[in-house]
């Protein structure tokens, strides 16, 4: 037992720490409130404490619990909110009401749920670590599959099934060093990585239902991608839309230092969607993470490693499963702050000089993998950056782009003009194209080739609006004309997404292919008429423009893009024979 | 009895240490005694073996290391606070500054307040009415937000303020309400102006006023919106109301918070404002909502004035990274002698999408203000280039849009100091200059709308 030498906000320094380790977890003070081993000196401990420390005396007591930081895992995380040490809010509210206290104690799995235990195994399997034994149908969407501990391996002795709480046992294994009972959750250290059999090359896309992202910056299952913008640029709307849409099985979202409205939010947002694909309420497959920004700064820096931990044990049951953290400027943030107070010589802008290894470390622990039960299984992580200004050149983002390897750059200019996402097309980047090149041939013959001449029509756009600064849009060939605008489409008409329309939030695949395909089928049928002398300013006229721009509203879009052929063709010809007969009269 | 020590042994600009102390608890509340026998109060900062350091909110001029005493009260620093306190005044610290006796407490609270549990938020969707167009069409404020008006030294920020919280109703509903005006290092002339205002308007009984002037202690103003916010808490939790917090000017606050973390000697952050501003900042802000079961609500409005009108400047990024908005006004539209000079663009309302709508407002409300956005958008965009190439070079519908920019501000975003819109009057301006646009051009809007609302 130790005893508080030194108090300065989030840190605490106790004397008669000898035999502590470090990243253990402590009992600081009178209140108990928790804390982690950071440094080491003699018998001289640094705490980071996760609550406030006001109130907090020299002379009082330190315990160590003798063990690093670790959470419960098991049925019971699904549809959970938990703060960023993973004590469920739902369960602090009872026990303290409206307000967060602190030294408050709760299980983040509740111990009297029963849960109807299916077994895979039988007496006398030899079962390994990390195997499946069991499944319980956690939520309807949701098989919460039971694994081995890692670390316990052996004989299985007997098994037993049916409804049970988490704490009685399921099986009895005689192991090396004897008899164990296995439970339905186990623990795990949040700093340390789950261990899998081997790291996969990331092949297939996360369908994420958005148009900027999936057609021109593809994530892959396993992959990682930032977010980086100034705020008002719509970041957190477009975490909440790959968390409602992506085609991940569990969605992991960590609230790191954001607004308590916004976890809010998700409460109250997500029970009502509906999963497109199994028909239920998104929230069943989801865990929320909500350390608000005006909750403790050490348990914000712990929350992005309580998220990631849980990704990773749903993953090892061969789940792809997709992380939102917003924002991880915050947890940067949360370490410069403890860094600060442990007087370390800073880095760039006050930063640790370890800040690029830990974003590194995070990011890391994403991937396709193959489980230690031999299935398939990943982690795709989606940080959200907040960088100062909007200045991407600051050490978090900078840091952070040097890992990931999708990059959704949004921009403050098409926030204004309320283009969302704001997904800046000209500086974004997916290194995931060529991966997920197959799989999208597979389900959309053709998409790919479409894409690239859209992408290039964007960027061709780029130059010209340079030269219609100088010397206006009437100086431009006609077929730079067709080109501006049609570039124009693509931005409004298909770069844009409206989260909040209850159509356009979703869109497939197949419905991304049709919509891009009908935009460049007007631009061909337009180059034909150009060539027979109609002028674009005419062309841009016809009502069938009108009907290209609202398809991402509409449901059935076959039906649509039908029509759509149909009067294109017609109102097209029809020009063409105008200017024909115009010519044919003049002679 | 509490024990006197007189070991202070360093004085230096808010801070001072003192020597051989025991029991004193981090964050612990100080009463300082100076030479002089004036009494002082003061803040535990940090605490190192038996060495105390702690910021003096009241400055540390004629403290001395020999005479000054210094008591540790026990507690945290909490305010007492009650219902009689709306009409009432105080200064910076929370002491009555109207020739009034004390306030008898019913309760005292910890200033510091309590995060509220994320669980128990319920999320703002009631729409408040503030009769401006700009603000209720394109930025709406809804209850138990907190949107900050983005200013600049000469703007007309407080006028704007003002009105807001004259204005602002929700409609259909006869409620309490109350106003909490916190302020930080303004003027004696702008802390009139308010007062003016709310006597005016006869509801100065329906607020509570705590100023640290230009002219008081700097470090005050780290515990005026403290205070501020913990009475506006237990009026809105507590009694049920309606309160609007102002707090202005956030950038002194911000001042004040990098002048005890210089005088810490810490490791500053971007132009030497502290790294923890970030969190300090939340625990001032995040104290705005709702919360389940509970009536009242808390909105706020903080003010700051951005140095050099520079939006990426720390102070004006760090808010808006954590308010739920802003409003940015502008010198280019004050200049063209438009009131409120609201630069529509980089403006925001997070929470409006949820508090507008059929039943709320109207119907097409959502996509009429994503259209002028647009629109008006487009019109700024063309602006900059007919200054290169003239106007007679745009096509007919550029020159629409043109026109559109310009009455958008002239007609919808300007209005007079008591011209109050009710939504329906706001919405039928908005439609009368979308109409001058083609209808196949407003994409934006469904086209129910449009058959519905278009003039032709």
């Amino acid at each position: 037992m130790g005893k508080i030498v030194k108090i300065a906000g989030p840190v605490v320094v106790a004397d008669g720490m000898k035999g502590s380790r470090m990243y253990d977890v402590v009992k600081v003070g009178d209140e108990k409130l928790i804390g982690e081993i950071i440094q080491l000196n003699k018998d001289r401990a640094t705490i980071q404490v996760y609550e406030d420390t006001t109130g907090v005396k020299p002379g009082e007591a330190v315990i160590s619990t003798g063990a690093p930081l670790s959470i419960e895992l098991g049925p019971g995380l699904l549809t959970s909110i938990y703060d960023g040490i993973a004590r469920p809010l739902p369960e602090i509210s009872k026990i303290a009401g409206d307000f967060i206290p602190r030294g408050i104690e709760a299980f983040s799995l509740d111990r009297k749920k029963k849960y109807n235990f299916v077994s895979k195994v039988k007496a006398g399997d030899d079962v390994q670590e990390g195997q499946i034994i069991g499944t319980v149908k956690e939520t309807d969407i949701i098989d919460h599959k039971i694994m081995m501990p890692i670390g316990v391996s052996g004989k299985v002795i007997s098994v037993s099934e049916g409804n049970k709480t988490i704490e009685e046992p399921v099986l009895k294994v005689e192991t090396k060093n004897g008899e164990v009972d296995v439970k339905m959750y186990q623990k795990w250290p949040v700093r340390v990585p789950r261990p899998y059999k081997e790291k996969l090359d990331p092949t297939i896309p996360l369908i994420t239902g958005q148009r900027v992202f999936d057609t021109f910056f593809p994530i892959a299952k396993g992959g990682t991608a930032a977010i980086p913008g100034p705020f008002g640029a719509g970041k957190t709307v477009s975490q909440h839309q790959l968390a409602k849409w992506s085609d991940a099985n569990v969605v992991v979202y960590v609230g790191c230092g954001e607004r308590g409205n916004e976890m809010t939010e998700v409460l109250y947002e997500f029970p009502k969607l509906i999963d497109p694909k199994s028909g239920k309420p998104l929230m069943e497959r989801t865990v929320l993470i909500a350390n608000t920004s005006n909750m403790p700064v050490a348990a914000r820096e712990a929350s992005v490693y309580t998220g990631i931990t849980i990704a990773e044990y749903f993953r090892d049951m061969g789940y792809d499963v997709a992380l939102m953290a917003d924002s991880t400027s915050r947890w940067a943030e949360a370490m410069r702050e403890i860094s600060s107070r442990l007087e370390e010589m800073p880095g760039e802008e006050g930063f640790p000089a370890y800040l690029s290894s830990r974003l590194a470390q995070f990011y890391e622990r994403a991937g396709r993998i193959v489980t230690l039960d031999g299935e398939n299984g990943s982690v795709s992580v989606i940080g959200a950056v907040s960088p100062p200004g909007g200045d991407f050149s600051e050490p978090v983002t900078q840091n952070t782009l040097r890992i990931v390897k999708v990059f959704w750059a949004l921009d403050a200019p098409l926030a204004y003009r309320r283009h969302f996402p704001s997904v800046n097309w000209l500086t974004s980047y997916s290194l995931y194209v060529d991966k997920v090149k197959d799989y999208f041939d597979d389900i959309a013959k053709g998409f790919y080739s479409i894409r690239a001449k859209a992408m290039m029509m964007l960027q061709k756009e780029a130059e010209l609006r340079e030269i219609v600064q100088l010397v206006g849009p009437d100086a431009l060939p006609e077929e730079d004309k067709l080109l501006l605008d049609t570039a124009k489409s693509l931005r409004e008409d298909y770069l844009q997404q409206t989260a909040y329309h209850e159509v356009d939030t979703y869109c497939s695949i197949e419905k991304q292919h049709i919509m891009l395909k009908m935009i460049l089928d007007f631009n061909d049928a337009a180059l034909g008429a150009i060539d027979e002398g109609v002028k674009v300013s005419n062309i841009i006229k016809v009502p069938v423009k009108e009907r290209i721009a609202r398809m991402k509203y509409v449901k059935d879009i076959e039906k649509e893009s039908s029509l759509i052929t149909a009067e294109t063709k017609e109102q097209i010809k029809k020009l063409v024979s105008e200017v024909v007969d115009l010519s044919a009269g003049g002679n | 009895m509490l024990k006197e020590h007189t070991s202070v042994i360093e004085v230096s600009g808010p801070l001072m240490v003192v020597e051989d102390v025991t029991g004193v608890a981090y964050a612990e509340l100080v009463q300082v005694t100076t030479p002089a026998g004036e009494k002082r109060l003061g803040q535990v900062l940090e605490i190192r073996d038996d060495r105390a350091v702690i910021q003096l909110f009241e400055g540390t001029s004629g403290i001395d290391t020999k005479n000054t005493k210094v008591r540790f009260i026990g507690e945290t620093m909490k305010i007492s606070v009650s219902d009689e306190m709306m009409g009432r005044v105080f200064n910076g610290v929370g002491k009555p500054i109207d020739g009034l006796p004390e306030v008898i407490p019913e309760v005292r609270l910890d200033v510091n307040g309590k995060a509220i549990n994320p669980f128990k938020r319920t999320y703002p969707a009631e729409f408040i009415q503030t009769g401006m167009s700009t603000i209720d069409i394109n930025n709406t404020l809804i209850r138990g937000q907190k949107l900050p008006i983005f200013s600049g030294a000469g703007l007309p920020h407080n006028k704007l303020a003002a009105q807001i919280a004259r204005q602002a109703v929700v409609r259909g509903k006869e409620e309490k309400f109350a106003v909490v005006f916190a302020a930080m290092g303004i003027t004696n002339e702008e802390a009139l102006f308010f007062r003016n205002e709310f006597e005016r308007t006869g509801s100065l009984g329906n607020v509570v006023m705590f100023l640290n002037l230009a002219n008081d202690p700097a470090i005050e103003r780290i515990i005026t919106p403290r205070i501020a916010l913990t009475t506006a808490e237990y009026l809105a939790f507590e009694k049920d109301m309606q309160v609007l917090v102002i707090l202005t000017d956030m950038t002194n606050y911000c001042e004040a918070l990098r002048e005890i973390s210089a005088a810490r000697s810490e490791v500053p952050g971007r132009r030497g404002y502290p790294g923890y501003m970030y969190t300090d900042l939340a625990s001032l802000y995040e104290r705005a909502g709702r919360i389940m079961g509970r009536k009242g609500s808390l909105t706020q409005m903080p003010i700051l004035t951005m140095p050099d009108d520079d939006i990426t400047h720390p102070i004006a990024d760090l808010t808006g990274y954590i308010t739920e908005g802003q409003f940015v006004l502008s010198r280019d539209m004050h200049r063209k002698g438009i009131y409120p000079p609201v630069d529509v663009l980089p403006s925001l309302s997070r929470l409006m999408k949820n508090g507008i709508g059929a039943g709320k407002t109207r119907e097409d409300h959502a996509n009429v203000s994503d259209q002028l956005y647009a629109a008006y958008a487009n019109g700024r965009e063309l602006r900059d280039l007919v200054a290169v190439i003239g106007k007679e070079s745009l096509s007919e519908l550029d020159r629409k849009y043109l026109d559109f920019a310009d009455k958008f501000e002239a007609i919808f975003v300007k209005q007079s100091d008591g011209d109050n819109r009710s939504i329906e009057e706001s919405l039928l301006i908005a439609w009368q200059l979308l109409s001058d646009i083609d209808a196949s051009e407003l994409k934006r809007i469904k086209k129910e709308f449009i058959e519905k609302y278009y003039k032709k």
